[in-house]
């Protein structure tokens, strides 16, 4: 109720390349906001407290768990979302690896998976196992037991690379 | 074997769910649309004495619904009838719904439900197998037994009598298990009188839904709706809970005239309401000779059902006919029974049974094994079952059956007699104070209903033809993840011989696609594939009958130009198939012998782990999966499937613990309910044997559960081997792995041996 008594404000970020004015009460979730008044339905939520990782979401360029981020912290922040993911109808490279490897099956932690990658290979271009295991052990999946998520993490870092090789150029472009 | 089916075709809804377009229930939004909760109890048994709004609340806002708002039967009836849905009178579990709230603020509404306030006068309380056994607390009946199964084969006093049997016995247990499916139960009603019912939801079976709300609202089927939204995930989780959540869903929309109501559970409350798979206590007496053949098996196999009976008797009866396993012994008697506590009832999850008394069975063999002196793998090896010989069920096996070799095959990949040595000298190193183990499982599971359950199901499926040889599967099967969607649209392309592109599979809506039964049960692929199969045949002849398609090859463009030939002539092209039992599998209910499944999915997995001796936790360092599941369909998703299944049982076996308190799930958070991470799995490598079933689409069997059954008992014999003690629980979280070694170090209670 406290969030009623202090009233809405505005509160202006970009999101996925576009800027975006909401009104809202501060304290609220920033993965309400996102799904509730931007309709961004991508970002999931599966436990509230910051452990299953279906709400990721890139905020200032850093994964966040977007449940665990009062929106009046993301004021001026630049928000990536799944949504922003592909470019047209053209999937991005993380996005088509997990069909190709089988790395989604029920779908509702895929958005946060397919971003937790995206993550991790800016980072590691080309992870061994122990970093795969490290970059996705925040984000919870029930239906795969991993294994061909990792399949679909090691498909994705290759595909980046030979794109960046045939390009002849290097360089965290994930 | 056709162009797609044995192919591993990309998940037909793939894209949809990489790009995060997929819309589960949470993600629609129905104009007008208000937010519903659920006041439920705090209390595990008690008579309800009054029911209290505290006026600090503007209640005139808000859409109440109590049990004297229900137009219809207050009831859900699984097997027999005495769930509420709404309790009115009695309190039976912690947690347990009487008020339904709706309003369309939810922040209000969560704020709100804190100021109702269920008066209760406190009933005796049972948590346990053994106090629901002693029966100084009636829940249910003369003696608290939901249901009891007797089953016999041979003369089992008479080979415990024999002067040349080994008798070993133990007690094992199984505590309770959550499916944590990522996506939280939520359902979307729109009711009213006059218009009929609709829900929209995160659900496995469309028709249980459907037959759920039916006698609630007293109306006849037509007036009743119901259609499965993108389901994240469900593992037998999905099965009969959410008839309830739709049940309250439609009522507060009913009481409010029509207004869409939305309910979505927050992880807390799904944890603490909905059903977890059953626990259990099974113990074994075994009659074995000193070569290790075995010669009786007499079981007791006890489930805790909570509070109302939901389908507790078919979770019975398939743990029951498990209990024996994949080995022939000629004389066994298993006494089966699920009993009544004031838990939340416990429901489906992904095994059913199975997984509890396979679980007993897999850890006893070991004892049983070191009782005669042979290794766990040649007590196994002597006693598989082999084509022809007859199961516990006295079902004679006449499908070809490729065990032993699955069993050589899991323990040559996993190195076990390499490991087995090399680890005795690692382990014998008192500087070493991480143990490791090897354990193994040989294991089955029946695919589909059991016994005459197909029969009685009669399940229908449709394929619909449009213009330009469009092709629509219409079935009530779900796609929780499995790869319905994907299965289906191969089979049917197959089967029909057009592009697989061609074929989509219909959304389940119960006003669109017929009864072909519930997605549970491993049924899916070979049941229902197989009506797809059935299905699109019959529309190829039918296209041939009627003269519009020739004799022989066709391309995807004659084929479209003959159901357009078609459809202009007659107008629609629609086919259903409907089962039909295979020949010579007959079941008998009343003796409990028969042929209780059409076809077995075989397996033998080995497990390799670690214990650390000073914290005393484990962990699954390497896994094997041999299994023959029949004809892939999928390559890919049937090796998902097995992954999967041996993830969730690792989390079975050694980090998934919930903590009740006078029967209320007292970790019901992701924080402190534990499921294993990308950090926590170990490499999981799948092999399979196929050897094709007659009576599957294209020689396929069933998949989904049997990956659960067998991993949580190689994992506790691998433990038994690192450290030397015997963990008879499943979990073994790092706190009763230390009470058995510390229990171990003081005096000894091992199991007893007679000669």
């Amino acid at each position: 109720m406290a969030e009623v008594a202090f009233g809405k404000v505005a509160i202006t970020f970009t999101v996925n390349g576009v800027e975006r004015t909401v009104e809202t009460y501060p304290m609220a979730r920033l993965l309400d906001v996102l799904r509730e008044e931007l309709r961004l339905t991508g970002t999931k939520e599966g436990c509230g407290e910051g452990e299953c990782g279906a709400c990721s979401a890139f905020v200032d360029g850093k994964l966040v768990n977007t449940c665990l981020v009062p929106v009046i912290q993301a004021r001026g922040a630049t928000i990536e979302t799944i949504e922003g993911l592909a470019t047209g109808d053209e999937l991005h490279a993380v996005q088509q690896a997990f069909i190709d490897a089988g790395g989604a099956q029920c779908g509702i932690c895929t958005p946060g998976m397919v971003l937790a990658t995206v993550a991790l290979l800016r980072e590691h271009p080309d992870p061994n196992e122990a970093q795969i295991r490290e970059g996705l052990a925040g984000n919870l999946c029930r239906c795969t037991g991993y294994i061909k998520i990792f399949d679909s993490v090691a498909t994705a870092a290759r595909a980046i690379r030979a794109r960046e090789d045939a390009s002849g150029h290097g360089g965290g472009a994930a | 074997m056709g162009k797609y089916v044995g192919q591993s075709m990309p998940r037909k809804e793939g894209t949809d769910k990489v790009t995060g377009r997929s819309l589960y229930v949470d993600d629609i939004v129905l104009d007008g649309m208000i937010h519903g909760t659920t006041v439920r109890s705090a209390v595990p048994h008690g008579r309800i004495t009054g029911i209290r709004f505290d006026p600090a609340i503007p209640w005139d806002e808000f859409v109440i619904v109590t049990a004297a708002d229900v137009p219809g039967e207050n009831v859900v009836t699984m097997l027999i009838a005495d769930q509420p849905f709404l309790a009115h009178d009695v309190i039976r579990h912690p947690d347990e719904p009487v008020v339904l709230l709706a309003h369309p603020d939810k922040h209000l509404l969560a704020a709100a439900r804190e100021h109702v306030h269920i008066d209760v006068d406190p009933l005796p309380t049972v948590f346990d197998i053994e106090s629901s056994l002693q029966c100084n607390t009636l829940l249910f009946g003369a003696d608290n037994v939901f249901k009891r199964f007797d089953m016999t084969k041979g003369d089992v006093d008479a080979a415990f009598a024999r002067d040349d049997v080994v008798i070993v016995e133990g007690s094992y247990e199984t505590g309770a298990q959550e499916q944590m499916y990522i996506e939280p139960m939520g359902m979307i009603a729109v009711a009213a009188p006059g218009q009929g019912v609709t829900v929209w939801g995160s659900l496995q079976c469309p028709y249980y839904v459907h037959k759920a709300l039916k006698p609630l609202f007293g109306l006849p089927a037509e007036q009743v709706r119901v259609v499965q939204t993108v389901t994240g995930g469900g593992f037998g989780g999905k099965e009969e809970y959410p008839s309830i959540l739709a049940g309250h869903a439609a009522l507060l929309s009913w009481k409010a005239g029509g207004v869409p109501v939305k309910i979505i559970y927050d992880r807390a409350e799904d944890l603490a309401c909905t059903t977890k798979r059953h626990p259990s206590r099974t113990r074994h007496r075994t009659a074995v000779t000193r070569d290790g053949e075995l010669v009786a098996m007499d079981i007791d196999f006890v489930l805790d059902g909570g509070a109302y009976a939901t389908l507790s008797a078919v979770v019975l009866s398939r743990g029951t006919i498990h209990a024996c396993g994949p080995y022939r012994c000629p004389n066994a008697r298993v006494v089966g029974r699920a009993v009544a506590t004031n838990l939340p009832p416990h429901g489906a999850f992904r095994g059913f049974g199975a997984p509890q008394s396979i679980f007993a069975l897999e850890r006893h063999l070991d004892h049983v094994a070191r009782a005669v002196g042979l290794p766990p793998e040649e007590l196994r090896r002597r006693n598989l079952l082999n084509r022809g010989d007859t199961t516990a069920t006295s079902q004679t096996i006449e499908e070809a059956i490729d065990l032993g070799a699955m069993l050589d095959d899991a323990l040559n990949i996993a190195g076990w007699a390499e490991k087995k040595a090399a680890f005795a000298v690692h382990n014998a190193d008192p500087a070493n104070t991480t143990k490791k183990g090897m354990g193994l499982a040989t294991f089955f599971h029946g695919s589909g209903f059991t016994g005459s359950g197909e029969v009685y199901l009669a399940s229908v499926v449709g394929v619909e033809a449009g213009p330009g040889g469009h092709v629509t599967v219409l079935a009530a099967s779900t796609e929780i993840g499995q790869g319905t969607n994907t299965i289906f649209s191969q089979i049917a392309a197959d089967a029909l011989r057009i592009p697989y592109e061609l074929v989509e599979v219909a959304q389940p809506d119960t006003a669109r696609v017929p009864d072909s039964g519930p997605t549970v049960a491993s049924r899916t692929c070979m049941v229902v594939g197989r009506l797809v199969q059935d299905a699109s045949e019959a529309l190829v002849s039918t296209l041939r009958d009627a003269t519009f398609l020739k004799a022989g090859d066709y391309t995807a463009e004659q084929f479209a130009g003959a159901v357009d030939a078609y459809l202009e002539r007659f107008g629609t092209l629609r086919i259903y198939s409907k089962y039909k039992q295979p020949p010579g599998v007959v079941w008998d209910d009343k003796t409990y012998r028969g042929a209780a499944y059409a076809a077995f999915g075989w397996a033998a997995y080995v497990a390799e782990v670690e214990v650390d001796t000073l914290t005393y936790s484990a962990k699954v360092t390497d896994f094997v999966a041999v299994q023959d599941i029949g004809t892939l369909i999928n390559p890919q998703l049937a090796a998902g499937q097995v992954e999967g299944g041996v993830a969730q049982a690792i989390g079975w076996a050694i980090y998934e613990g919930v903590d009740w308190r006078e029967g209320h799930m007292a970790n019901n958070q992701m924080t402190n309910y534990i499921i294993p991470t990308a950090a926590d799995v170990p490499p999981i490598r799948v092999y399979f044997h196929s050897v094709p079933f007659s009576y599957g689409p294209s020689g396929a069997k069933g998949v989904g559960e049997l990956p659960m059954d067998g991993p949580a008992p190689a994992i506790l014999n691998a433990i038994e081997d690192a450290i030397g003690v015997s963990i008879r629980r499943a979990p073994a979280l790092p706190e009763d792995i230390m009470e058995a070694v510390l229990a171990a170090a003081g005096p000894t209670t091992s199991e007893v041996n007679h000669g």
